[in-house]
């Protein structure tokens, strides 16, 4: 299609715009968590002051964060991964409920769900006050997409017959999962695995409410500073999180076209 | 390799009938018996329940309740395909993205415990084998068809099954590569002596490579017998049809000679008020000189290098085509007798 030069530089401009009206917050508020006085501006001086007393004030929040990313990425890798195998073998109606109904946390807002896991479960108090029980919302919320991501590749590869092959040439079932299974469904791994980390580090809503005051979570923090702390501090601590989620966003974008690339091919 | 595999298993399948869980009946109570060392082809148009059957002597199917499968006359119904010992070669061929060409052909060595040295010495010997040693380091993604189809056929080949079963392995490849294959197959599953069991639904690949033919309709046998039987001798139109052009000429048997249209024909049979006359097209002889048997105008004349193909009709208008040297020069309108080899004609 022969596209005019007007028409071109009207959609660049469009485009731009557009990325300004997005970029520009952003980095408003990452240069107020790096100058001395916000609201002398720029001419007040940077430092790297506010950072530090964020990690100051906040580093057991970011570290239980990592940790909670990591615990949840273990703990859907666990079910998500055999779970997708058993789906993707048996293609039908009974596997069609099963991916709805793992699916059902994604739609049904955080809060709801959480204020259920709170009336099942918050009689448990070891439980309730423990991390665990913000990871059970973290993993009841990030499986779906281990699952579909993990399935969507196991389908591509067409896993059944790959498994057929191997059951033929005298492969057990655990064999075929470890050796066969696994393998091949590694880029449907890894694109599940960065999307679950990024999803339980950013997580707020449902994380808010299952909270305690000694399980506070890096976005709760950021509620909690935005809330009582003067505004450089909570800028700063809006680029530490910027800082951990963006590499991974990075991450989810790079293997994303690695496999557009590759299907394309 | 040739000098010590497993000897090939006898298979019996006893009232295999198969019905899916959506209700799909794929196949009706079947019972055939494949003879060790033995090639069988099953043939039949697409959806007749070809791979159902392979796939249940595989082990990737369970028959209906009743239905057997015994191999050397073990009862293997309840086994899984892993425990059967059968190499199977899939229609995608199924190869593992994963590995390498060699870890390929190398696996089921693998699962069996066999150490890494040896299990690549085997593999590699196999590749030598089918002649596709120089691929043993490419990846899956980085070989052709045939290639593939080669490898496929070693990896099942490794670990010395006791029976090989083929899904349509030509289906996927262009008509020349195909016969190329086909010739080396037919060569390989004969020096290996193993049983083998053959899908497809190229007439010409089944006639070529069975020593016997399974021709399958519907989820049911419609003939078996050796490629001869079921190319000069078809049970029916069906196998008659599919199997190749057949010619067929209406009449009646009296005082044994079988009376049509286009004259008369001495034959070995009962009188009869209606008969038909079955034959293929090479096996008729063309003869321009007057006083033969069957008389028929020239319609149509093909040339096609060595041979030509000629369609010609009856006074009652009948039409049969016949395949004649090229040399015989023929025009439309012509007048021509055939004669017919008479243990090669069917009478139904
Ligand atoms: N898993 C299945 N579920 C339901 N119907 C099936 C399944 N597999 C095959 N069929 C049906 O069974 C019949 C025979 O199939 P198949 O054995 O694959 O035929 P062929 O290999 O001769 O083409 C077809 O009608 C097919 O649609
Ligand atoms: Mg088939």
């Amino acid at each position: 299609m022969q596209r005019s030069p007007l028409v071109f530089a009207l959609q660049l401009l469009v485009t731009l715009l557009a990325a300004a009206f997005l970029v520009v917050p952003a980095l408003t508020s990452i240069l107020a968590g790096l100058t001395v006085n916000y609201f002398q501006g720029v001419r007040s001086g940077l430092t790297l002051d506010w950072v530090a007393q964020v990690w100051g004030l906040y580093a057991p929040t970011i570290l239980r964060s990592i940790v909670l990313a990591l615990g949840t990425l273990a703990v859907t890798l666990v079910i998500g991964v055999p779970a997708a195998w058993a789906l993707a073998r048996k293609p039908g109606r009974m596997s069609r409920l099963v991916e709805e109904v793992v699916t059902l946390p994604v739609a049904i807002p955080g809060l709801a769900l959480a204020l259920a896991l709170i009336l099942a479960y918050g009689g448990i108090r070891e439980f309730r006050a423990s991390i665990l029980f913000i990871l059970v919302g973290h993993v009841l919320y990030t499986l779906p997409f281990m699952l579909r991501s993990v399935m969507a590749v196991l389908a591509a590869v067409d896993v059944r017959t790959l498994e057929e092959g191997a059951a033929s040439l005298g492969a057990s079932p655990w064999q075929r999962f470890i050796q066969v299974v696994v393998p091949n469904a590694r880029p449907g791994i890894l694109a599940g695995a960065l999307m679950v980390v990024t999803l339980s580090i950013g997580e707020f809503n449902l994380t808010w409410m299952l909270h305690t005051p000694l399980t506070q979570t890096l976005p709760v923090g950021l509620a909690d500073s935005y809330a009582s702390m003067r505004l450089e501090i909570a800028s700063a601590y809006t680029l530490v999180f910027f800082i951990m989620i963006v590499p991974l966003l990075i991450a989810i974008q790079m293997m994303g076209g690695e496999r557009a690339a590759k299907t394309r091919k | 390799m040739s000098n010590n595999h497993t000897p090939g298993a006898a298979i019996t399948l006893v009232g295999c009938a198969k019905t899916f869980a959506d209700g799909t009946r794929a196949l009706e109570p079947l019972d055939l018996a494949i003879a060790p060392g033995e090639t069988l082809v099953l043939l039949g148009p697409s959806g007749c329940g070809k791979t159902t059957t392979l796939r249940i002597i595989a082990g990737l199917e369970s028959p209906d309740a009743g239905g057997k499968v015994l191999f050397d006359g073990a009862d293997v119904t309840r086994l899984p395909i892993e425990k059967r010992n059968v190499g199977m070669v899939f229609q995608s061929y199924a190869l593992f993205p994963n590995m390498s060409v060699v870890e390929n052909v190398a696996y089921g060595l693998r699962v069996r415990g066999v150490a890494k040295a040896e299990r690549l010495a085997r593999a590699g010997e196999v590749l030598e084998m089918m002649r596709i040693d120089a691929l043993a380091d490419r990846r899956i993604d980085q070989l052709s068809g045939g290639q593939r189809q080669r490898v496929a056929l070693a990896r099942a080949l490794a670990v010395r099954p006791r029976v090989i079963l083929l899904d349509e392995p030509l289906t996927a490849l262009d008509a020349a590569l195909r016969e190329h294959l086909r010739a080396e197959i037919d060569g390989l599953l004969r020096r290996l002596a193993i049983t083998a069991i053959y899908v497809t639904h190229d007439q010409a690949e089944a006639l070529a490579l069975g020593d016997r033919i399974v021709v399958m309709r519907h989820g049911a046998i419609a003939q078996i017998g050796t490629p001869r039987e079921i190319y000069f001798r078809p049970a029916d139109d069906f196998v008659a049809g599919f199997v190749g052009v057949t010619n067929r000429l209406e009449g009646a048997v009296r005082g044994g000679r079988f009376e049509t249209a286009a004259g008369a024909l001495a034959v070995e049979a009962a009188d009869r008020a209606a008969a038909t006359l079955a034959f293929r097209p090479e096996t008729a002889q063309l003869c321009v000189a007057a006083g033969s048997g069957l008389r028929f105008r020239v319609d149509q004349v093909h040339f096609q290098g060595a041979r030509q193909r000629v369609l010609l009709s009856a006074a009652d208008g009948s039409r049969i085509v016949l395949e004649a040297a090229a040399e015989v020069v023929l025009s439309a309108g012509d007048e021509v007798g055939i004669a017919l080899d008479p243990s090669r004609i069917a009478l139904v």
